[in-house]
């Protein structure tokens, strides 16, 4: 949002981009595929940031856009036997129909009672997922064949199963979605949208239809989650309804809260640091949730913009 | 020559009391209008009105020959109806430049005109005498300089009408002298309708008074002859001098 050094903001976008890649040659087999893991659900978090932290909506439902994206693209390879590009557009699809209806109808509401439907409505969908069992394997969930799971470029054809390929195809997925969301805070529209967030009456004002402008924001967001979901289905190759429950819903939250909510790289250290914490500890206690907890209490305390948010208010007023 | 702005029989209701009851008001182009009243007596609910941030009980409300008592505040705002709030209300966490840049860059039609917005937004923030705080976060400015954002950002939306509610509530005198000056300079390209207490602003700056007393217009007319009227007297001071 500030006017200075654009330069410096897509060189330090790109110089993550660049250090994600050359870890992808170096890293230790667990590391790597957690991290291309990590990438994907980071791409969930930049969306959910998209609404929540540069528009102000706080969504609870947001493994709702996840999951239609995890379906669409799965249910898409499973019972149409579509390729794996198509099956990823079905699953972008199904994300931003979904995000629109569900935006038409919730941005109805503001404030808690925006939570509550949205909540509401990602229950309904997770209820819908378990109803209809013998399509989506129900709690149980189905896997998504691995013959199936082959990228077919040309003359070649790269299995999404093959380590290298899957964290390529993870990276090529969250450099895109960051660069998109880097583009679009520092636009025109990103601009709408942060004074949405600060004084939407004033905004109003100013001769903007808030409304609209709050829709074209929950479809972009839900978009980004559904290529979120419709990557994990394609690249980890199992779609479960968990995926739909409120737990989801309130992870990218997390995730957004501990990186920098309205921060553009906020959802990836976010989304990092607590795949790490929970790693780490695990490793050493079975209690690890319960240090999980300490470290996002201390993380509240001392960090309350979150880790990137905190660095940019002391530090680095220019971050996007 | 075609009035600006009309309201028949404008009128709002809060259950029981009647903010605004029936108004007939007419303003003409390039008028300095004041509105005056004592607290209560419905001004700032008439403003509201006219810009579309509430919706009357009954009436009707009429911009440059158009009827626009169904439209929304924002659609109001690019027809050329500007307000700007009585309570300061700039965006207090972004610079003042980006709390300039939103209007412009609203009215600016062309997607590529990068360059337009910042000449834009420096233009406004000049005429308010900002241009040097350009970059200070709005809420980090002075009261008064906040008040002059506010007045940028109804500028930078190049109305036709700026409603300007109270605006030198909080300025020093010095302040005030300034403000003068410049709501005079704003109302050579657009019509300013003014809501004010501070009486000799009011004289200084404008053409024609319409006084309100509890939602009625009571009187309206030139700075002498709303003084001279006895009505008016009574309303503000509660008694008619013998």
């Amino acid at each position: 949002m500030k006017e200075a050094s654009p330069a410096k903001a897509y060189a330090l976008h790109l110089g993550v981009i660049a250090l994600l890649f050359a870890l992808s040659f170096v890293l230790p087999e667990y590391h790597h595929g957690l991290l291309a893991r990590i990438m994907v659900l980071a791409v969930f978090a930049m969306g959910y940031n998209m609404l929540f932290g540069y528009v102000g909506l706080l969504s609870l439902g947001h493994a709702m856009f996840f999951s239609a994206g995890l379906y669409g693209a799965g249910l898409a390879v499973i019972h149409l036997g579509w390729s794996v590009p198509a099956a990823f557009t079905a699953g972008l699809a199904c994300g931003a129909l979904l995000a629109l209806v569900i935006g038409l109808l919730a941005l109805r509401t503001t404030g808690v009672a925006f939570m509550i439907v949205t909540m509401m409505f990602a229950q309904v969908f997770y209820l819908i997922i378990l109803y209809f069992a013998s399509w989506t394997g129900g709690d149980q969930g189905l896997v998504v064949p691995q013959s199936a799971r082959v990228l077919v470029v040309g003359s070649t054809s790269l299995g999404l199963t093959e380590p290298t390929v899957r964290y390529m195809s993870a990276l090529a997925l969250f450099s895109i979605v960051l660069l998109v969301t880097l583009v679009i805070v520092r636009s025109r529209y990103g601009r709408v949208l942060v004074a949405i967030r600060e004084n939407e009456e004033r905004t109003k004002m100013l001769g903007y239809d808030t409304l609209s402008n709050k829709l074209v924001a929950v479809v972009v967001s839900g978009t980004i989650c559904a290529a979120s979901g419709a990557a994990y289905a394609l690249l980890f190759g199992y779609v479960g309804s968990t995926f739909a429950s409120v737990q989801y819903s309130i992870l990218p939250l997390l995730w957004v809260l501990l990186g920098g909510a309205a921060t553009t790289l906020g959802p990836l250290i976010g989304t990092l640091f607590m795949y790490y914490v929970v790693d780490i500890t695990s490793g050493y206690t079975s209690a690890y949730l319960l240090i999980v907890g300490i470290a996002l209490i201390l993380l509240v305390l001392f960090f309350p913009k979150g880790i990137l948010g905190t660095i940019r208010q002391r530090w680095l007023g220019w971050l996007p | 020559m075609m009035p600006l702005l009309t309201t028949k029989g404008l009128s709002r209701h809060f259950g029981g009391l009647r903010a605004v009851d029936g108004v007939d008001f007419t303003l003409m182009p390039g008028e300095i209008r004041a509105v005056i009243g004592p607290n209560g007596a419905g001004k700032t609910t008439f403003v509201s009105l006219v810009s579309g941030r509430i919706q009357p009980s009954s009436g009707m409300i009429v911009f440059d020959g158009a009827d626009i008592t169904n439209l929304p505040a924002y659609a109001r705002v690019r027809l050329g109806v500007a307000y700007t709030f009585q309570i300061t209300s700039v965006f207090a966490n972004l610079t003042a430049y980006d709390n300039v840049a939103l209007p412009v860059q609203r009215t600016l039609t062309d997607g590529r005109s990068k360059g337009a917005v910042h000449a834009g937004v420096m233009a406004a923030l000049e005429r308010t005498g900002l241009a040097d705080r350009a970059h200070m976060p709005a809420g980090q400015l002075s009261y008064g300089h906040q008040r002059l954002l506010e007045v940028a950002m109804g500028l930078a939306l190049k109305p036709r009408l700026l409603i300007l509610d109270e605006p030198t509530q909080g300025l020093a005198d010095s302040e005030i002298d300034n403000f003068i000056g410049l709501v005079r300079e704003i109302a050579k390209s657009a019509t300013v309708l003014l809501i004010e207490h501070n009486m000799p602003v009011v004289m200084h700056l404008a053409d024609r008074i319409t006084v309100f007393n509890v939602g009625k217009i009571l009187a309206e007319g030139t700075p002498e002859q709303v003084r001279a009227n006895a009505e008016v007297q009574e309303a503000y001071l509660g008694a008619t001098p013998p």
